[in-house]
């Protein structure tokens, strides 16, 4: 697999000097990567599931490694993880019911074929061992002892017949990748389809005549307001312009377009507005698991700024976008700084920067950091593609979402 | 890559490969200058970590990810170090980058360096089209694309447009008229429409004139000319092929600026054309000196050089992490409680501080160990040094494996080469350069000349020379090891200037000052009116610089007029006339021109052939008689007068001692004329009253006429009285 290997090189290069940037765009990378990492790998006969898994395990702690303020290359890799994880469980609940069934009927290629095909056998079983997966083993699931038991028959039945055994474990190794597989696509389609899934709730919540200010440049929130729009909805947005990088300029030039009422305000205006505005709708960076929210850099400010004035302050977000780190954490980093230049023009300060003269100490300091942390007090809801949430309750989605054995990687 | 493709396909193909073509670099990993040494004579510059990374790897992460495929590096001195070090780094069998080494051991400098990569091109490995030319030293996160778009682009309008060099803006200092770099401060004249590069001025510029000097026919066949002053050349080069060739012609191209850049511009060999792209937002610069490598790490610190910085793992470096204002730190640095590492500041890593450290804006390298109270300011501290307890370190470079003994201080501007140790308590003089080698006693006359030769003795010298040194101790303490390197003559004023401390600040008053004097000067002298500008370009040029000498040019000028006057009968209106311009273009008062214009008189009458005294007075007396009215235009003043007596006497005493004896006779003469009236004469001769016996010769001379004129006077005075009652 040398073309995976240098697929992964090309990918960490692009990550490494921050040529692909934004949690879209290398959340879609990522997973596209790793399916292919799958595909690609040569599963052996014994552990496939495991095996796999170190394998997305090498690759995404490389993707990591590489530019780790992205945090949705690690979300992704984490869901990735889960997915073999669930196939693998639910492969092997669905093996056990194959195998208590193949006593009775004989019949391999029926169980081979369909494999969940059992849908009253497997079905609680599956959810069972779901669950398990889901949440560190609660007091119940220790008590009634269902998902390990799970696992135990397959084992001890598979040396009984050997036969049987080799000719089954190359379908099942086979279907193992085939569901993982099949499993990465549909998280593809859901992060290619988030902004669709986010935008057809925005009637719910923007009324008509309302203000609403926005910060920065999203494609969530741009998807979301036009789709408020087209369904008629007459409101007018307040622009804060993102300085330095001045993202807001796009987000306003691609509203007008699309024929929105639009205002452009600069960032330290947006007090001043506040009271005028409705609601405050914001796309994250990410979404940590205390539901604190990281995004562009002056949204802490407009969330203080909102909450002064009691205006909801309202984060959309994609699920790759939510993170199951939390911010105190010192392996997260949260914050990149970028070159001052995007402030300053180097040749007019370049006299200020002579270190040829004086003490010899760089007594002018730029500070260009990229993001901003909002904690979650003052989030007052979450949109993700499954609806509207509390900033409170993102830790339960995110355990929806990944597997605890993954959270360290 | 098309053989196996159709033929039908080919056509279209080859148009699309001509736009297309694998971009391509050279890159001299040696930069042929001394400036390093003597860290350069263990290990190649583009080696030299900085701020922990081999500087090398900056260049190659830049370029590759500036879209560049393939780069040739050039290694002269320490080829197989560098050869080694890229194979074992990342860049070798990179996806995006291939990386190609050419050797060669003879080449002294980038010319020759040019002129081999063009003999050994082959079928394989050739310069196909447009090329970067860096050199490995240089830190930069420009895009390169579109510049070299642009570039091809107006190759294909324009066959003579062989190079585009990118330039950015940078003030140099007011003070020092050096940039930020290190560098001289460079001139540069550019076509404002076309970015044409027409003038290129990094030396030679007469700062404290403040005057650059062009040619002429620049201003004749452009009709409007930028000049830049705050322009930093980056030495990075877009260049077409033809620049190799033209390195092949003109063998003694030895320097890309001074020989290649200057012989395109001034010789204008095939009308060749130089243009220039100025950079924005993005960062380049080149580490020249020790004082760029100094301003270029803080750069780094200061993230202008972003994505390149440290904690981002741009070339195979290990990234350290970011903390508050900007330390950077390994995540296995060991540091006491009690140690105060403070802002822009880097840590390696596995490097153990001690307690109450004192560590500011300095970089400190990887496995290093630092004892306790130990200060730490403005250095560069590379890997594996160890630096005992007590020590204090400012403004210093340390190489890899020193050992500086408890106690021991390094003064501003000291570089200790690989493995120096320092002696206990031994304080290193400031600016001192120190190594485990021993200085090359003369170089060979070759200032270009680079390392030694190459690494193969070193290593061996080395292991006898530090044997040696252990039992006789050396000049750095009882214990320490190591040679200081005596400063050469000539340089030892620019030490200062290129080193890694900043400019001390009495140096900065001190040329501040002579500055200030200057102006003085300037003010009541020289300011050359522009109507008046020479049309040869050396007469604004000229070596005249000090008021005196300033005058004397005058008084040729004036000589030279009036003589031309004399011989072309010209009338004294017209002398005038050409005398006051030349007053206005030197700026004269008009007692200069009296004294100028009385000096060519006396001149012209001593210089006409004569056999007798009197004959000479007749001669002096006639020219007297007959340009009194072009002396009598300045002499209205009793000061211009007086101005015109003392001249006359400076020229009797120095000049024309022929005229000595004429003195009164000749006095008399010009009192007659009324060129010099009575004032004038008494007060000369009050002046002189209390002069030395020896000035006294000509007033002595004249005392009858002055006893005559103040009888003259008084009865004069009395009549007046008289009328007055």
């Amino acid at each position: 697999m040398p073309d995976v290997q240098s697929m992964v090189l090309e990918f960490v290069n692009k990550l490494r000097k921050r040529k692909i940037e934004g949690s879209q765009a290398t959340a879609r990378c990522t997973v596209e990567l790793l399916r292919s990492v799958i595909s690609h790998h040569r599963v052996p006969h014994a552990n496939q599931a495991s095996a796999l898994i170190d394998a997305v395990k090498a690759v995404g702690a490389q993707l990591v490694a590489a530019n780790p303020v992205e945090l949705a290359v690690g979300n992704v890799v984490r869901r990735v993880l889960h997915i073999i994880r669930e196939e693998d469980l639910s492969l092997a609940t669905a093996a056990v019911a194959g195998l208590d069934l193949l006593e009775a009927s004989d019949d391999d290629e029926d169980v081979n074929g369909k494999g969940i095909g059992y849908p009253g056998m497997s079905a609680a079983v599956v959810a069972a061992a779901a669950r398990s997966t889901l949440r560190p083993p609660s007091l119940q699931t220790l008590l009634e002892g269902t998902p390990e038991s799970a696992t135990v028959p397959y084992t001890s039945s598979s040396g009984a017949d050997s036969e049987s055994k080799t000719a089954d474990k190359s379908s099942v190794t086979r279907k193992l990748k085939h569901d993982v597989i099949e499993g990465v696509n549909q998280l593809i389609h859901e992060i290619a389809g988030c902004h669709e899934q986010i935008a057809e709730q925005a009637i719910e919540h923007i009324h008509q005549n309302e203000v609403i200010l926005t910060l920065g440049s999203s494609r969530t929130v741009l998807e979301f307001l036009c789709a408020a729009k087209e369904k008629k909805r007459s409101f007018r947005v307040f622009v804060a312009e993102g300085a330095p990088r001045y993202q807001g300029h796009l987000l306003a030039k691609e509203l007008v377009a699309r024929g929105l009422q639009t205002t452009v305000i600069t960032d330290s205006a947006v007090f001043a507005m506040i009271s005028r505005v409705n609601m405050v709708i914001i796309g994250a960076h990410a979404v940590m698991a205390n539901g604190g929210v990281i995004g562009p850099v002056g949204v802490n400010m407009a969330a203080l700024a909102a909450k002064k004035h009691a205006v909801p302050f309202v984060v959309l977000a994609g699920s790759h976008k939510l993170c199951p780190l939390y911010p105190h954490n010192p392996e997260v980093l949260l914050n990149e700084l970028r070159s001052p230049s995007e402030l300053l023009d180097f040749g007019e300060f370049s006299d200020c920067l002579d270190f040829g003269s004086g003490s010899g100490s760089p007594l002018l300091q730029v500070v260009n950091p990229t993001f901003d942390y909002v904690p979650p007090s003052l989030v007052s809801l979450f949109i993700t593609d499954t609806g509207g949430h509390n900033p409170s309750y993102m830790y339960r989605l995110i355990a929806d979402y990944y597997s605890a054995d993954d959270l360290v990687m | 890559m098309g053989a196996q493709k159709k033929g039908g396909a080919r056509v279209s193909e080859d148009s699309e490969e001509q736009s297309r073509q694998r971009l391509q670099a050279i890159l001299l990993a040696d930069s042929f200058t001394t400036k390093f040494r003597p860290v350069t004579l263990e290990r190649p510059k583009v080696l030299l970590p900085l701020v922990n990374v081999p500087m090398i790897d900056y260049t190659l992460a830049w370029l590759e990810s500036a879209g560049i495929e393939e780069v040739f590096v050039f290694c002269c001195a320490h080829s197989t170090q560098v050869i080694d070090y890229l194979e074992t780094s990342e860049w070798h069998s990179h996806p995006n980058l291939v990386v190609r080494t050419i050797e060669s051991h003879k080449s002294i400098s980038a010319g020759d360096a040019l002129r081999y990569i063009y003999e050994q091109q082959t079928e394989t490995s050739q310069i196909q089209g447009d090329f970067v030319l860096v050199s490995g030293d240089t830190v930069s996160n420009m895009p390169l694309a579109d510049l070299i778009q642009e570039h091809r682009e107006r190759k294909k309008r324009d066959e003579k447009a062989i190079m585009t060099m990118v330039i950015k803006k940078s003030k140099p200092s007011l003070i020092t008229h050096q940039s930020r770099l290190g560098t001289d401060q460079l001139f540069i004249a550019v076509d404002p429409l076309t970015k044409q590069l027409l003038h290129y001025e990094e030396d030679k510029v007469d700062y404290a004139r403040g005057s650059v000097c062009l040619d002429k026919s620049l201003m004749e066949s452009n009709p409007s000319v930028l000049l830049y002053n705050d322009m930093q050349d980056c030495y990075i080069d877009i260049c077409s092929p033809e620049v190799l060739s033209l390195f092949e012609d003109n063998f003694d191209y030895q320097h890309l600026r001074r020989h290649f850049v200057k012989g395109v511009l001034v010789d204008d060999i095939m009308g060749y054309k130089i243009f220039t792209h100025e950079i924005g937002s993005s960062y380049a610069a080149r580490v020249d000196n020790f004082r760029s490598y100094d301003t270029v790490s803080k750069d780094i610190i200061q993230r202008w050089t972003y994505p390149y910085v440290p904690d981002i793992n741009f070339g195979g470096n290990r990234p350290v992490k970011l903390g508050r204002q900007g330390i950077y730190r390994a995540c296995d640095v060991v540091q006491s409680r009690s140690a105060d590492v403070g802002a822009s500041t880097v840590v390696g890593y596995g490097t153990k501080i001690g307690n109450g450290d004192r560590i500011l804006n300095s970089v400190i390298g990887n496995g290093c160990s630092i004892g306790s109270n130990v200060v730490i300011e403005g250095s560069y501290i590379w890997n594996n040094v160890t630096i005992e307890d007590g020590c204090e370190i400012r403004n210093a470079i340390v190489c890899d494996g020193v050992r500086i003994r408890a106690g021991a201080v390094l003064e501003p501007g000291v570089v200790l080469s690989f493995k120096v140790v320092v002696g206990r308590d031994f304080v290193v003089p400031a600016y001192s350069k120190v190594s485990l080698l021993q200085q090359p006693m003369k170089e060979d006359s070759d200032e270009e000349l680079e390392y030694a030769d190459s690494s193969s003795g070193t290593a061996d010298r080395l292991s006898g020379l530090s044997l040696e040194m252990e039992s006789k101790g050396s000049e750095l303490g009882p214990d320490g090891a190591g040679y200081i390197w005596e400063v050469c003559e000539g340089a030892h004023d620019e030490e200062w200037k290129h080193s890694v401390a900043p400019i001390p600040e009495d140096k900065l008053a001190e040329i501040t000052q002579a500055m200030d004097d200057y102006d003085d000067m300037e003010d009541e002298s020289v300011v050359p009116t522009s109507g008046e500008l020479k049309s040869d370009a050396d007469s604004i040029n000229t070596d005249v610089n000090d008021p005196g000498d300033d005058y004397g040019y005058f008084e040729k000028e004036v000589e030279g007029t009036f003589l031309r006057a004399v011989e072309e009968g010209i009338k004294v209106e017209l002398g005038v006339l050409e005398i006051n311009s030349l007053r206005l273009s030197y700026n004269m008062e008009s007692a200069d021109c009296a004294g100028a214009i009385f000096y060519s008189m006396m001149k012209l009458a001593v210089d006409t052939p004569h056999s007798s005294a009197s004959e000479l007075y007749k001669t002096a007396s006639s020219i007297i008689a007959k340009w009194k009215g072009l002396l009598g235009f300045y002499v209205k003043q009793t000061d211009e007068q007086i101005e015109v007596i003392m001249k006359f006497e400076e020229m009797c005493q120095e000049t024309a001692k022929e005229l000595g004896p004429l003195f009164a006779q000749i006095l008399h003469v010009l009192y007659e004329k009324d060129v010099v009236q009575e004032d004038a004469i008494m007060r000369w001769a009050e002046e002189k009253a209390g002069a030395d016996e020896a000035d006294k010769v000509y007033l002595q001379q004249c005392e009858t006429f002055i006893q005559w004129l103040k009888e003259a006077s008084e009865e004069e005075d009395e009549d007046d009285d008289e009328e007055e009652d």
